[in-house]
């Protein structure tokens, strides 16, 4: 169907262009899903990365100037080569711990994580043995 | 001369309140039950005076009288009338004296309504409220006084902040919040009434909170979605919610309120979770104190931190005094409030509510420590951390799509234990809209894992909801040959709780259903145009006409002239602008939005060329948002019917929630 | 009443409020740099305002960090749309000319804003005794991890980020500083071995 109104289109137009469209479709297409692929993975680490003239959004989503800059430098420095993890530890060393939206899963921090797990576990077992002991008959249930 | 008379009535209130506080035990343990009158005449007292001056506050805005602080701080000749008169709650002490009479107003209607009721329940319900109102009370004459006399009187204000008068949300956005808020302190005023009175062990205090409660969290459930809308139309990055403390603190006290309408039905039904619903109920109000604690007083940094000010230190004691006497009081009265609880089965709607609790527990706190834990990590590490989106999103998302689950499974299952073959008849046929919509969002396009889990949940709970309302209705139907309009407001009028809860479950899905579209299929461009340069962003086409500027009376503004197309006809017109107001050093971006029932198209003025000749738009097009400002309309339309006034029948006997009590026709899934 | 179990529950609220408490004495909107005691980023950057002789240099040289090792760098940041600039503008001119021949340099550096208003800026204020460098991109300032304006770095002669003011230098703060730091470069070669210390 595309190629179908593409050929049309040509036709109408005269443009004598679909032979040299047609050979420079494949590179212009890898280049395309290269430059999306990019774009996910900066969006992927801006939204990681605390806006520090906002308040508590992400550069991703800030538009603030700033936000809009630091967002170009994670392209940039994907582009590079660098890995996602690499862009977080270079703006950490510039803004600190403070510019991680998620605190990193070590030391002390843990806690943050583990304490969610525990008390719904921990619920979990409160309510099985509270069950138990309510669907007991009512003869066992002294207490 | 209004601000000193103001000034006085709030002064006078104070001795009031304390005659009050001092009356009511007084009156209660010398059996003087002629002076419980009068303990409830100062909060009606209180609530002429608090009254007084909140008019006087008005007033003093209207006529721009700049002798009074308050609208010397806020005020301004050029802001029009709307948003001068909803400055009221525009800062810090404004707010707390519309806090204050959102308090008197509830205190002096519970009191008057429950006036005549035996017993010391209510006097002590009522000792808690002056309590409250009393800690307000302080606040108003101390360090947020209002009434301030300002000397030499200023010609002219700033005029409100920039963000709170950009907007008309704003003029419904924190009335509803504080009604829902405020409400809070009712329920918590009954729990500590019972615990004080002895009739905690009774369920009494449980059935005259219901409605309050449900009251209270209908305000609170529209505020938050209130809130989402102004964020999104006014904060210009696309989104609704961004997990910021202020957001988190309203809705902590919406997740245990949730929890507790759920688990009184059970205290209601079976006599469960007695201690479980005080913990609850009282939880709920010191959540509240907390949120504002945490916004008011600037130990933690939010978009809408008010100035810090001696004002925290007042709240540190307040929140220290109702954190440790709410300890004391549950704990010291748990012995009396063990459970006689039981339970026929595990296969029963009741453990479908202790999970729900469990979880909206879990998500609670999981939200509570994430925002309190950079202040934590600061005390023990010595290094700031923050907690963000990210975080929040991965940790609460299983419990999201858990309680979708269980929003499902809840309404089929029925109470007490179910068999094999009902459990089949109730629990499959959901499944065909859990599979419409699993495969609806894999073609959508939609590939992580949550959002496909989120979109299943949610189509089977729909059916399952929506179910129970045609089940309800064909037996009406064929029992009694109604039409479907007569069969439908029968229904709900018959068990007002029940199909108010599935409508708000309704609501709560069309929500989700917005949240997850909008966050799944999110897709947005920012470019640098000139005039006549287009952009496509998923599939919508929008083209560059023009930059322009504009002086208004107290801004000047910014705008960008943005076509939509369609098939090369413009078929809408979109103007993102970007207010510049005298106040502030940056300008207020102004977003806006193209909303249809399939998705928005929101367009954001970034940046601009003074000249005109280009102007950076960033286009944002989301599906559904605008599902999540409907389901929460919804939500809101379940909490009224569930307070509907409860028609009175001749047979009262058949109150009974879970019957359709209609000359004996039972429709329910309840075993006989 | 139970009164033991309520002391116990009592007392779990403690350490919540002492928190609370704690939290009074911290400032939640500041970020802590990392930077100080660190090298401080390199950077090259071309100047836009020339400042006054005799401390200017011309319109588009291009300033390097490494070029100044061995001397004291004061590097301020700054916009012609904040509003705490113009507070610590003549502090830093004219501590800045007090200096000259010393082996410091004051350097500005424009942060988010058009040279047009930049320039306009130093016009409205009088002028600026030293220079002003653009930033294309704000990368030199997200080196710096700058998160508002105005902040100033003091960079030591071991190119080493010594110290970051927040907000608008003082004119005693800067003078005490940039003082100290002098005092600590290493002597010139020519008279070795002696460590002075003002």
């Amino acid at each position: 169907m595309l190629v179908v109104s593409a050929a049309l289109l040509a036709a109408i137009t005269g443009r004598a262009g679909a032979q040299a469209a047609g050979a420079s479709a494949a590179p212009v297409a890898q280049q395309a899903a290269a430059d999306t692929a990019l774009e996910a993975r900066t969006n992927a680490v801006a939204g990681q990365l605390r806006c520090p003239v906002c308040q508590g959004v992400s550069i991703q989503d800030s538009p603030a100037e700033l936000a809009q800059q630091m967002r170009d430098l994670v392209r940039e420095q994907l582009r590079t080569g660098k890995s996602p993890d690499e862009v977080k530890a270079y703006f950490v060393s510039k803004y600190g711990e403070w510019i991680l939206l998620q605190p990193r899963a070590s030391g002390f921090n843990i806690l943050i994580y583990a304490l969610p797990v525990l008390v719904v576990l921990g619920g979990l077992a409160v309510i099985v043995v509270a069950m138990r002991r309510w669907t007991k008959p009512p003869e066992n249930l002294s207490i | 001369m209004i601000g000193p008379f103001a000034h006085d009535a709030l002064l006078i209130a104070l001795p009031i309140l304390m005659l009050g506080i001092v009356l009511a035990p007084v009156a209660v343990r010398t059996g003087r039950r002629e002076w419980i009158p009068v303990v409830y005449s100062t909060l009606y007292t209180n609530f002429l005076l608090v009254s007084t001056a909140t008019v006087a506050m008005i007033v003093a805005l209207v006529t721009h009288d700049f002798s009074v602080s308050y609208v010397a701080q806020v005020g301004s000749r050029a802001t029009p009338l709307f948003y001068t008169v909803i400055s009221l709650w525009g800062a810090l002490e404004g707010s707390i004296l519309f806090w204050a009479w959102v308090l008197a107003l509830y205190g002096s209607v519970v009191v008057w309504l429950n006036r005549n009721r035996p017993g010391n329940l209510i006097p002590y319900t009522a000792l808690a409220l002056l309590a409250v109102s009393l800690f307000f009370g302080i606040l108003l004459v101390g360090p947020a006084n209002p009434f301030h006399p300002v000397f030499p009187i200023p010609a002219d204000g700033p005029g409100p902040n920039p963000l709170l008068q950009n907007h008309i949300l704003m003029g419904v956005h924190p009335p509803l919040l504080y009604l829902g808020y405020v409400g809070m302190t009712v329920p918590f005023a009954f729990a500590v009434g019972a615990m004080l009175s002895g009739e905690v062990t009774g369920d009494d205090w449980i059935k005259l909170s219901h409605r309050w409660t449900l009251l209270s969290w209908g305000f609170l459930s529209a505020a938050i979605v209130a809130g989402m809308w102004w964020s999104y139309e006014v904060l210009g990055w696309g989104g609704y919610w961004a997990w910021d403390p202020v957001e988190n603190a309203s809705f902590l006290p919406w997740l245990t309120a949730t929890a507790y309408l759920h688990s009184m039905v059970l205290q209601e039904r079976r006599g469960m979770l007695r201690l479980w619903n005080v913990n609850l109920v009282v939880g709920t109000f010191v959540l509240t104190v907390l949120g504002t604690f945490l916004t008011r007083s600037g130990i933690i940094s939010s978009v809408h931190a008010f100035t810090v000010g001696v004002i925290g230190y007042y709240f540190l004691a307040f929140i220290a005094l109702v954190l440790i006497g709410a300890l004391v009081m549950v704990a010291g009265n748990s012995d009396r409030l063990r459970t006689s609880g039981r339970m026929d089965s595990a296969a029963s709607r009741e453990t479908v509510f202790l999970l729900n609790n469990l979880f909206l527990t879990a998500f609670m706190f999981t939200v509570l420590i994430g925002t309190l834990f950079p202040l934590i990590a600061e005390a023990i590490r010595g290094v700031k951390v923050s907690v963000g989106a990210p975080f929040f999103n991965r940790m609460t998302l299983p419990m999201v799509v858990m309680l979708l689950f269980l929003m499902g499974v809840g309404p089929a299952l029925p109470w007490r234990s179910a068999t094999a073959a009902e459990m089949r008849s109730k629990l499959l046929p959901p499944l065909v809209g859990a599979f419409l919509f699993c495969v609806g969002a894999l073609v959508a396009g939609a590939r992580n894992f949550y959002g496909v889990v989120a979109f299943t949940f949610v189509g089977y709970a729909a059916v399952a909801n929506l179910r129970e309302y045609w089940i309800g209705l064909r037996a009406r139907r064929n029992a009694h040959g109604e039409g479907w309009a007569t069969a439908l407001y029968r229904l709900i009028r018959g068990n007002q709780r029940r199909y108010g809860g599935y409508l708000a479950h309704l609501g709560l899905l069309i929500a989700a259903l917005g949240i997850a579209g909008s966050s799944s299929f999110r897709r947005e461009r920012e470019m640098t145009m000139k005039p006549g340069d287009t952009l496509t962003v998923a599939g919508q086409t929008i083209r560059l006409k023009g930059v322009w500027g504009r002086e208004e009376v107290q801004r000047s503004v910014i705008g960008a002239t943005v076509e939509v197309l369609k098939n090369g006809r413009v078929v809408g017109v979109i103007e993102p602008r970007m207010n510049y107001y005298p106040t502030s050093d940056q300008p207020v971006p102004t977003p806006q939005v193209r909303s249809t029932i399939g998705g928005d198209l929101y367009l954001t003025l970034m940046s601009f060329d003074p000249n005109g000749a280009h102007a950076t738009i960033r286009a944002i097009v989301q599906p559904l948002v605008s599902w999540i400002w409907f389901g929460g309309g919804v939500i809101v339309l379940g909490a009224l019917i569930g307070m509907l006034p409860a028609r009175r029948r001749p047979d009262s006997s058949l109150s009974e929630p879970d019957v359709v009590p209609v000359r004996g026709a039972v429709v329910a899934e309840t075993a006989p | 009443m139970n009164w033991k179990r309520s002391l116990i529950a009592a007392v779990t609220a403690v350490p919540v409020i002492l928190l609370f408490a704690w939290g009074f004495t911290r400032d939640p909107g500041e970020i802590p740099s990392p930077l100080p005691g660190h090298a401080a980023p390199q950077f090259s950057l071309d100047v836009f305002a020339p400042g006054q002789p005799p401390l200017s240099r011309p319109v588009g040289d291009t300033v390097r960090l490494a070029d100044l090792r061995g001397q004291v760098v004061v590097l301020n940041f700054w916009a012609s749309w904040c509003g705490a600039c113009r507070e610590e503008h003549a502090v830093l001119s004219t501590t800045a000319r007090l200096y000259t021949g010393r082996p410091v340099h004051f350097l500005g550096v424009l942060y988010n804003d058009s040279l047009a208003a930049g320039e306009a800026w130093i016009a409205e204020m009088g002028g600026q005794s030293y220079p002003s460098m653009q930033d294309p991109g704000a990368r030199t300032a997200i080196d710096y991890g700058l998160y508002g304006v105005p902040e100033t770095f003091f960079i030591d002669g071991d190119g080493r980020v010594a110290y970051k003011q927040l907000g608008p230098v003082t004119g005693v703060g800067l003078a005490h500083i940039v003082d100290s730091l002098i005092a600590a470069l290493p002597p010139k070669p020519a008279a070795p071995a002696t460590k002075s210390r003002s």
